[in-house]
């Protein structure tokens, strides 16, 4: 039985941390859905969010193998959590945009940018619903689409 | 104190008090090899191929519990010290290898024997480190010798660039370290022991599965009056050898696919498992669904992850296994009666009997076996005793009479061809006081022959015995057990002599191929103090049994093979 899972892991902002992790996944199997990284503010310390999936045994090992990591400083996994993804969505000016707002409002999403020839749309939502955002953007013909990886929060 | 990047590098190993570093010189680590030809205070022995520079770090590591130390280029000199760090790193075997680097502008540009070392070695160290300023490189010696003898114990990999060995910085040596993101556990849970200890007095049928953490951790002496005061009969894993002097009563042998009988019947009818430091290995396991059924486990281990790694575990104990051991016996003398067991005894006893580990002797032919045992005869414990990969390992394992820990030092995990005599070497350094005798095949010796030419150079007087079968014996087992006969690249029948071959680097070779001449020539090798080789011929056909095939279930043991 496979489950999704949602791990924070706070490591040392040092030369290949990176690396040491996506190594640790690629070297032994797991699954990485996606991968989001970037510094703490004020800190020598890197947040990283990665969303995977496994059985509760790799699930378990994944978490005690990163927990295993020299530079990594805390694990948190079995909590529960806000989680945020990002997609940017371009479509071209020339198609039938009626509805467009409606869509936009239902999702939260704004117009992030625009020229002559399109407009770049911007939601930042669960994972689920940015799919369903996706999914309904469709029809105004995407020239390009980009999804961030998931950030997450844990809350108490 | 102003200081080069070398000069920092050799004061960290002052300070650290290594008195022997194995190494091998090349463009990049030059300037760090400036400083040693300067010091006096380690000794630096210079191998003839880098995998042997770290194997015999690690051979020198795993004899005395020290810190191993290599010195290796950059380029093809790390790459070559890569099979050492993975064999270092699945033996849980504390060594540091510092390599040279091109020089950080040329990092990236394909220079002339530049290589990604750290991205290389990231999998096959505890950790490693890329020196980019000189001011680090105090601080990363220090978290180096202490990571790798911390915790789990393993290989760290520090590459330095050559401009980092030659710039000018301030060394200060931390006397203290501590590592906010690295805190292994040491004491194990009160609790939990508690628990392990009630299950133990519950079981009737518990057994102790000790593994290789029990040597690493020292807790050997503990463990031996644990086992002798509760009365659980003992299975030992390949890298726990020694832990229980060979004839304790309570010592059921190796378990495992050349595992004895009684030892692997134990593990399959045992109510309670108690595995101290083992990590489940699937030579050890066999096929993991019939492994243990009817059994809880206790697993005591220093790295968490080790644990539920691949069997579930009812009393999982992280922490260090001679405090957990401390922790232990007190509460075992209160609680544990050892006659409840005695029944369980009685069987394994029975088990023992009726299927004792054996060979047919022959005074035809040398049986390989025989070598071993009358190895042990003669030597017993005044011997370590080092041993390569295949056939010859298992029977080492097997028939040498072991007392005490740290006596047999052998590739576990990885299973390095080639690990024997540069281990042999290093260990020797380690251990001055004892002989060592590496045991090896034909196939692995010829792996690492240009070591002869180290131990002679540096006067280090190693005994390879050679049980030679002109075979790649263990693949030709299973090619014989598993592939009809065919013998697909494993006759080994041209060789070298190996008598001229030793004689030609200044050693001392015997070709033995008779019984009688055998003792003879090891009392000969023993007393030269020499470099020795001692060239057995063994039955070209001997198979390692008893054997679970791969796969196969530990209580369906293959006990013999009839043509």
């Amino acid at each position: 039985m496979k489950e999704r899972k949602i791990i924070s892991v706070t490591v040392l902002n040092e030369h290949g941390v990176l690396s040491r992790i996506a190594g640790l996944f690629a070297g032994r199997g797991y699954n990485i859905e996606s991968l989001t990284v970037a510094p703490i503010p004020d800190t020598n310390l890197s947040r990283f969010t990665i969303v995977t999936n496994g059985s509760t045994r790799v699930l378990e090992q994944i978490v005690k193998q990163l927990y295993k990591l020299i530079p990594t400083y805390k694990v948190i996994d079995n909590k529960e959590f806000v989680e945020k993804e990002m997609a940017l969505v371009k479509i071209p000016l020339d198609t039938n945009l009626s509805g467009l707002d409606a869509l936009l409002k239902g999702y939260n999403g704004t117009v992030a940018n625009s020229g002559e020839n399109y407009l770049v749309l911007l939601v930042a939502d669960d994972s689920k619903r940015v799919s369903n955002f996706l999914k309904a953007v469709k029809k105004f013909n995407p020239i390009e689409i980009v999804r961030s990886g998931s950030v997450a929060l844990e809350i108490e | 104190m102003e200081l080069t990047g070398s000069q920092m590098v050799i004061e960290a190993l002052k300070k650290e008090g290594v008195k022997t570093v194995f190494g091998y010189p090349g463009g990049a680590i030059m300037n760090v090899y400036d400083e040693i030809y300067k010091q006096d205070f380690f000794e630096h022995i210079l191998t003839r191929h880098e995998q042997a520079a770290v194997h015999a770090a690690d051979g020198y590591a795993r004899a005395t519990g020290k810190v191993g130390v290599a010195f290796v280029t950059s380029g093809p000199g790390f790459t070559n010290a890569v099979t050492g760090l993975a064999t270092a790193y699945m033996d849980s075997v504390p060594i540091i290898v510092i390599s040279g680097q091109v020089p950080i502008s040329m990092i990236g540009t394909d220079a002339f024997q530049e290589v990604d070392a750290v991205g290389i070695s990231r999998p096959c160290t505890k950790h490693n480190y890329l020196v980019k300023n000189v001011n680090e490189l105090p601080k990363i010696l220090k978290e180096a010798f202490y990571i790798a003898r911390s915790g789990r114990p393993g290989p760290v990999h520090i590459d330095i660039p050559k401009d980092v060995t030659a710039q000018i910085g301030k060394f200060e040596y931390p006397e203290e370290i501590s590592i906010p993101t690295y805190k292994p556990t040491y004491k194990g849970n009160a609790k939990q022991i508690k628990k392990a200890i009630e299950a133990m007095k519950q079981a009737d049928r518990p057994i102790f599965y000790l593994g290789g953490g029990i040597v690493s951790s020292g807790a050997a002496e503990l463990v031996r009056e644990l086992v002798s005061f509760t009365g659980i009969p003992a299975v030992e894993t390949l890298m726990a050898r020694g832990v229980l002097r060979h004839d304790d009563p309570l010592l059921f042998g190796m378990l495992g696919m050349h595992g004895s009988y009684a030892a692997n019947m134990a593990m399959s009818e045992a109510d309670l498992i108690i595995a101290l430091g083992p990590r489940f290995d699937d030579r050890v396991t066999g096929k993991l669904s019939e492994f243990a059924k009817h059994a809880k486990i206790i697993h005591v281990d220093i790295d968490p992850s080790s644990i539920g790694k691949i069997v579930k575990v009812d009393y999982p104990i992280v922490g260090d296994l001679k405090n957990v051991v401390e922790q232990m016996l007190p509460l075992a003398f209160d609680r544990i009666e050892s006659s409840k067991y005695e029944n369980w005894r009685e069987l394994l006893r029975r088990y023992d009997q009726i299927h004792p580990l054996s060979f047919e002797d022959s005074d035809e032919v040398i049986k390989p076996q025989w070598v071993i045992k009358r190895t042990g005869e003669i030597v017993g414990d005044k011997a370590v005793i080092s041993t390569d990969v295949g056939q010859h390992q298992m029977w080492t394992a097997q028939f040498y009479p072991f007392t005490y820990p740290r006596q047999f030092i052998t590739s576990g995990g990885l299973g390095t061809m080639g690990f024997g005599f540069p281990a042999a070497i290093g260990a020797k350094k380690g251990v001055q006081e004892k002989l060592v005798i590496n045991f090896s095949g034909d196939g692995s010796i010829l792996m690492n022959i240009q070591e002869l030419m180290t131990a002679v150079e540096s006067k280090i007087p190693v005994i390879n015995i050679i049980l030679n079968n002109n075979f790649l014996g263990m693949v030709r087992q299973w090619q014989t057990f598993f592939y009809e006969k065919r013998y697909s690249q494993t006759d080994l029948s041209m060789q070298p002599d190996f008598v001229k071959l030793a004689d030609s680097f200044g050693a001392n070779g015997y070709r033995v191929e008779k019984k009688e001449d055998f003792e003879k020539a090891l009392n000969e090798a023993i007393e030269s103090n020499t470099v020795s080789i001692i060239d057995v011929v063994v039955d070209r056909f001997e198979n390692v049994l008893p054997m679970v095939p791969a796969g196969g279930t530990l209580y369906n043991m293959m006990l013999e093979y009839k043509d």
